[in-house]
């Protein structure tokens, strides 16, 4: 199984500069597991654990081939060989 | 320091005098890696707030996908304080995530939507740590 996840500029540094890495992964969290393994780091930039549980950090949107992970299971959202997640901060302030 | 022209310059000030009293945002996207800002675009405030802005996430996706089709990236990202100097929050810069970028902060506290001068701004922002630079405006960006 291989899903290429796509990196933003801030987080290359856990990739070695890398734009896309693939990774492997039942559901998002199981892919998120998987990257840490990889590129150790990344997963804290990525979950926030709250009441014992992790969730995905406020100011972090993913996709999973075009669609927000937040309208479908979030981190548990189920992934295939062959899509494609991509990971944007938050473009915010105030 | 920030190099822009009059009409991305004078198209971001009137996107925040039209936005007023709410936060205008949006990004000046240009070829990877040549710090040229060329292409305007302007985002929603998802949040339409004077205190807070935030791309949509569906915009934000459709806008890094248009900027990797055309190997782009963002030069300048910009937004509006509508009552407070134009200088970065501690939440802007929380936030801040496009190290390589211009961060212009625009303040319309002075003249709302009305003519009229604002404070235009422009920033680094790199772990934590904000760069005032100067701004260049010029009639057109130099010819490549």
């Amino acid at each position: 199984m291989a899903i290429e996840v796509r990196i933003p500029t801030i987080l290359r540094t856990y990739t070695g500069g890398e734009k896309a890495v693939p990774a492997d992964g039942a559901t998002l969290s199981a892919l998120i597991d998987d990257l840490e393994g990889n590129h150790p780091g990344i997963k804290d930039r990525l979950i926030d654990i709250k009441d014992g549980k992790d969730e995905l950090r406020r100011f972090v949107n993913v996709y999973v081939n075009d669609e927000d992970v937040r309208f479908i299971g979030g981190l548990e959202a189920v992934l295939s060989d062959g899509d494609q997640v991509v990971v944007l901060p938050a473009v915010a302030g105030g | 320091m920030l190099t822009i022209d009059q009409t991305t310059y004078d198209g971001i000030v009137a996107h925040a005098k039209r936005d007023h009293p709410d936060e205008a945002c949006g990004i000046v996207a240009g070829p990877e890696g040549s710090d040229r800002a060329e292409r305007l675009v302007e985002m929603v405030n998802a949040a339409g707030s004077p205190t807070f802005y935030e791309f949509d996430s569906t915009d934000l996706f459709q806008l890094y996908k248009d900027m990797d089709a055309r190997d782009e990236e963002p030069i300048v990202v910009y937004h509006s304080h509508t009552a407070t100097e134009a200088y970065p929050s501690v939440t802007d810069i929380a936030l801040a995530s496009e190290p390589g970028a211009h961060y212009v902060l625009v303040s319309t506290r002075e003249h709302g939507n009305n003519d009229g001068p604002v404070e235009f701004k422009s920033y680094r922002i790199v772990d934590g740590v904000v760069t005032e630079e100067e701004v260049v405006v010029v009639p057109e960006l130099a010819r490549i």
